[in-house]
Parts: structure tokens; sequence; C-alpha cells
């Protein structure tokens, strides 16, 4: 019987059914432990796994990103959680540098086998430092998988499977989806790496995204389902390694795509899917890959400004009518 | 855990200062502490969104910083800034503007609570990761020292950002190269719900200025006569071309660490005993009972706070939001830069 749990829920699901599976997992980051983290995810755990396991740091995320690839290195699985990715960006030297060259440098004798975590993307008027979208980043270094959830449900299986994974994986979260309620699979549940789920299916075209962008696709799918466009979704749940194939199979029905996602624009996911798109369905497109971002520009803090900055669904929605040539 | 260095607290001679300097002292703290209550209201309907931590029980230093620093002297801290903005002079309009995300606002609805900004103040920000202003404030003093004056860079962090390894490596060059930065730690005791104790062995963190050989002292922070005369100290000793200076301001946070923090992980007894040394009615106290002001001129700076700071809302709330389009404004120099806009 699957049950209703909160994502952030589904998460700490993941991370306490691995810590009892494999010893060698444990827990590290700000406000992880006592405080029960900032976002609540790991609420309850430092009583079930003690001090050992479950370990407050301080403010010093280059410092403990580091630590946590020695661990890697020699023999254990942590999981890295930043409070935000936003703050990731001290620990970059670590992961880009380290956490992802080890095995190459090594000559494939030292494996780092660690997640980093954390919320990604804006979470409301955050302004400028606290509003950033990491995917992108993140999956334009060989050497990191990286994976981006919203389903509750797969959200559980995707940090699973990143748990076990002997590459290092990067997993994104987000402020706004901690709350949300969804089904999570009695038992053992894993979802693999490197598989998209198509979310709903449709014929007229195919709109592709990924973390909480899904729920403004998903909005922007029922209003064009009352006007009689029928979209397929898909939720890449991986961005690295990126599952061409699903978005081919789909554009090849549909031949017709829409990319939305809350990274910026310039050398993004966004760009990357319309490279491969135009690789591998070229002759399957009847309009050009459209996408929609955010906007080419940092972040301001005034209410206007977050409207007019994020994808919307009325931007969404605009987007579909262009690549369908539909007027109005 | 009660921090010890109290020992100065009104022992500093009443009389050794006079009547302008004590009601400078108490008028901007009661700025700030009045400004920040309607802050937390405000946030309370709405008008202020985001992350937003107010100054409530830290006001002395602002108080210090405003008596011992010159104008001309350049500033740059954290998120906890608006004590700090308002002490250096910022107009409580601007600063109320700014948080309701106004076009009227001191970074014109850009920044929010945590990006205060004024070039005219020698206001450098407003920096929300944890840690940053530490090197840009050496930065900023090295470039005072380039240009041959004699300012020095007040560079503002909290007990948290102290473990950022940027401090290490600023206290360091900033040693080497004797830079003119006068190095303030507010030790409020917290980052988050996390207490000094719990993230280090050393718990007293001026003594991280010895491994610089750093000149570093603690201060008794719910005083503004011990802040207002260790900053005189450390700026002599800076302006004197004697290079950095650490002072570890020993202070308390009364609220959560921003809104939406409860507060659960410290005790009553600790908030409570912190209470009974509140800078602000301290300071009133002082005031009252030495003789150097009276009970209605109390009286008075109080009605007058209270309506500077009436105004400041009523200022934000009929000011206009930024137009949208600003978007694509200050976001580079070149005025015609090609925006991706598809
Ligand atoms: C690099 C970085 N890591 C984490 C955070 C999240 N965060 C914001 S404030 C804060 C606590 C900082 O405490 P402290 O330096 O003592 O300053 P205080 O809030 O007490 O003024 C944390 C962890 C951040 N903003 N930047
Ligand atoms: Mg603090």
């Amino acid at each position: 019987m699957p049950r209703k749990l909160q994502l952030r829920e589904s998460l700490r699901e993941a991370m306490s059914e691995e810590m009892r599976r494999d010893e060698t997992v444990f827990l590290m980051g700000e406000e992880v432990a006592e405080y029960n983290g900032a976002y609540k995810v790991s609420k309850g755990m430092l009583d079930e796994f003690g001090s050992k396991r479950v370990i407050d740091t301080p403010i010093a995320e280059l410092g403990f990103a580091g630590i946590g690839v020695g661990a890697a290195m020699n023999g254990l699985r942590p999981i890295v959680e930043f409070m935000t990715w936003n703050f990731a960006v001290l620990a970059f030297d670590q992961i880009v540098n380290n956490a992802a060259k080890t095995l190459s440098q090594s000559a494939g004798q030292f494996n780092c086998p660690i997640v980093f975590r954390g919320p990604s993307g804006s979470a409301g008027q955050l302004a400028q430092q606290h509003s950033q979208t990491f995917e992108s980043w993140m999956a334009n270094v060989p050497g990191l998988k990286v994976v981006s959830c919203v389903h509750v449900g797969d959200a559980k299986g995707l940090l699973k499977s990143a748990i076990r994974d002997n590459d290092p994986v990067c997993v994104m979260e987000s402020e706004l989806l901690y709350g949300d309620v969804g089904e999570v699979p009695d038992g053992e549940y894993l979802v693999p790496i490197g598989v998209a789920a198509v979310r709903r299916s449709g014929k007229d075209v195919t709109i592709v995204s990924f973390n909480k962008m899904m729920k403004v696709v998903e909005a922007a799918a029922e209003e064009l389902a009352k006007e009689g466009i029928e979209a397929e979704v898909i939720d890449l749940r991986t961005i690295r390694p990126l599952d061409h194939h699903a978005i081919v199979a789909s554009v090849k029905k549909t031949n017709r795509l829409v990319v939305v996602d809350e990274s910026w624009p310039f050398a993004g996911v966004s760009a990357e899917i319309a490279y491969e798109i135009q690789k591998y369905a070229f002759d399957y497109l009847d309009a050009p890959v459209t996408r929609v971002n955010s906007a080419d520009t940092s972040l301001p803090y005034a209410e206007n400004f977050v409207k007019a900055y994020l994808p919307n669904p009325e931007k969404v929605i605009k987007a579909v009518k262009e690549v369908m040539y539909v007027k109005k | 855990m009660t921090q010890v260095i109290r020992k100065k607290r009104g022992k500093s001679a009443a009389g050794s200062y006079d009547k302008g300097t004590w009601l400078n002292w108490y008028e901007t703290m009661l700025l700030i502490r009045r400004f920040e209550e309607q802050t937390l209201k405000m946030y309370g309907q709405q008008k202020i969104r985001g992350f937003c931590h107010v100054y409530i029980g830290q006001e002395a230093i602002g108080a210090g910083l405003k008596t011992a620093i010159r104008p001309e002297d350049p500033l740059v801290t954290a998120y906890r800034l608006h004590g700090i903005a308002l002490a250096r002079g910022l107009t409580p309009r601007s600063c109320m503007a700014e948080l309701f995300g106004k076009a009227t606002g001191c970074v014109n609805g850009k920044g929010g609570s945590m990006h205060f900004f004024s070039k005219n103040h020698r206001f450098f920000g407003g920096n929300g990761i944890v840690g940053a202003q530490i090197p840009i404030g050496a930065g900023i003093a090295l470039a005072e020292k380039y240009k041959g004056t004699d300012n020095l860079c007040v560079t503002m962090f909290g007990d948290g950002a102290a473990r950022q390894g940027a401090l290490y490596e600023s206290f360091n060059m900033a040693m080497t190269w004797k830079l003119p930065v006068l190095f303030i730690c507010e030790n409020n005791q917290y980052a988050m719900g996390t207490s000094v104790e719990r993230t280090s062995n050393v718990h007293d963190l001026y003594k991280i200025g010895a491994a610089f050989d750093m000149p570093s002292e603690p201060v008794d922070a719910m005083d503004p006569v011990a802040v207002h005369e260790a900053l005189l100290k450390a700026a002599e000793h800076i302006r004197a071309g004697n290079g950095p200076y650490y002072l570890e301001m020993k202070t308390y946070r009364y609220k959560g660490h921003s809104v939406s923090d409860p507060a659960k992980y410290r005790t009553k007894e600790e908030l409570n005993d912190y209470k009974s040394m509140d800078p602000v009615k301290v300071t009133e106290k002082r005031i009252v009972e030495g003789g150097i002001a009276t009970a209605e001129e109390i009286k008075a700076i109080k009605d007058k706070i209270k309506e500077v700071v009436l105004d400041a809302v009523d200022f934000a709330e009929k000011s206009p939001y930024p137009d949208a389009s600003e978007l694509f404004t200050d976001n580079y120099m070149q005025e015609d830069y090609p925006y991706i806009k598809d």
C-alpha cells in the first residue's frame, strides 16, 4: 500500500533506509542534526543514528565538502547536505576538482561515492544570491551525475540510487517542494539514474522539464487540454546522463518540443536538449525547438521581478502555441 | 551559555562624555529598536518578504560605530544589516522602502533585507553568503591604502562566519600587507541554531587573531560606551599605519535567526539574562539616573523616533514598485547589452 508522505519525508526515508542497510553511509551538513535540518529533511535522524552518523558542521562549505570527498575516497559513503546549492558554490573546488576527477586522476584506483544534496532554484523573494538554479552548472562537469526531483515517490527512489551509486551524484531538491504530499511505494523502491519519466501523454507537443518547473508545465498542460492541445510531458528526473532517447521517442510522435528549464538560458540544460534533438530527431521536427527559461539576469528582490523572471504557465502556453503555429 | 565579558558595564564614567554623545548613542539605538519592531510587524503583514534578519539586541554596536568611525570610512557587512545601515545614516525611509521592495528603497527594490548598499554612505553591502564580505572588506581596505587615504574599512561578520576559510585567508593577507581594515566579529552566540561552542574548540573568537599576530580584543557589546572606546582605540592603531585590528563584539540577538526561526535551541533563562542588560533600556537608565538628561527629554526623543519610524512605513507603503522592465537593468554597465530573450 503506497503511503502519502511529504517530499521531505520521502527524502528522509531514503537516507534512513540506506543508513540502516549500510554502515558506511552518513549525513553531514549545517543544522542537519540538532536543529533537525534547516528544512526539516533530516528530522529525527540524529535520534536514530547518533552524532557519529548525523553530523552538524560549522558554516564551512569548502571544508566539509572536502572532508566528505576524503571520507568517500577512504571507504565511506557520505551524504553532504548544503542548506541550498547557492552555498555549494564555496565548495565547487572540492566537487569539481576532486569528487569529479578523483577516479580519472588515480587511473581508477580511487572512486568517490558521495552524494551532494540540497535545494536548487528560486524560492520566493530571496534576491540575487539565494535564487540560483544549479542543474546546468553541475551537469556541465564530466565525472558528476545530476538528478533533480519533484515527484514525491521518485525522490526517494532517486536518492537511494544516488547513495548506492559508486560515482559522485548531485541531488537537486527545492525549498518550495519539501511540503508537497504524494504517494511513496512501500518496501524497497529504487528509481534508476539516467531514465526520464513520461508524466502525461499527448500527441500534439512534447514539453520537457524537471524540478519545480514540472508544476508550471503541468498547469500549462491542463490549460492547453481545455483548448484541445494535448501535450506530452516528460520529467527528466536525471539531468546527467541525459535520457535523450525518451525525448526523441516523444518528439517522433509529436514533432514539436518545448523545454521548460529554470536555469539561465546560456549553455544550459535547455540548450543541450535542443542540440540533442536537432541531432537525433531533425527529420521529425515540424518547428524549431523552443525553450522557456528564467530571465538572462540576476534575480532582484521585489515581487514583480520574481514574476517577470521565472517561467510560468502563460509563458509555457505561449511557447507551445508558437511551435504549433497557433495564433493568439 | 552567558558570556563573561561584562566587567566594565556601568563603570565607564558618564562624566567623560558630553550630553550630545550620550543622546546620540541612545537615539541611534532606539531608532534601530523601533525600526526593527516595525520590520517584524510589517513582515507579519507580508509587506516584507523573503529572508529577514533583525538587529534587536545588537544596537549598541551600531551606536558605537556612529560615534567612533568616520563617515568616510567604508563599511561592509553581512545580511543582518538594517541596524548598521541606519547607524551609517541611511534614512529610515530608504531602508523601509527597500524592505517593502519599492522603487524608492536604497537599492530601488532590487536587494531587499539582505542587500542594502549606499555609495553615498560608503556602505558596501549587504552580503548574503556567510563570510563572503571578509575578503571583500580587506580588498576595500587595500584600495584605500593604494589611494593613500587614512581611511579604514570596517568589515563585519557573525560568529558563524568566523568558521569560514575566507576569514583565515583574509586575516593572513591583511596582516602580511598591513591593510587598514577593522575586523569586527558580532558574536551573538548563535549561527542559526548552532551555538559557538558547538562549532569549534575556540569559544573566544577574538583569540583567532593571535595566530596572525593581529591585535585582537573582546568587547562588551551590550554597552555603547565600551563599543565606542574599543573602536576608537582600534581605529587609531589602524590609521597610524599599523595594519589590521580585530574586535570580538560579545552581543546577543533577542529574536530568532530570521523571522521564521522559533529559536528553541536556547533557554528562557539565557534570553532573560541578556534582556536584563538590554542596551537601550540600560542606557536610558544611565542617562536619567546620571542626570545627563531629564525624563522629559527622553520622552521627547521617544516621540520623535516613533514619528520617524511611522513616517518611514508610510513612505514605503505609498511608494511605487519598480517597473518589471528594470529586471534588465543593472546587470551590465554596457547599456545595450544583448540579453538572450528568446
Ligand atoms: C555560505 C553560506 N552558508 C550558509 C548560509 C545560510 N545561513 C545564513 S545565515 C547563517 C548563520 C550565520 O550566523 P552568523 O555568522 O553567526 O551571523 P548571525 O546570523 O548570527 O548574525 C547561515 C548558516 C549562507 N547564507 N551562506
Ligand atoms: Mg551569530
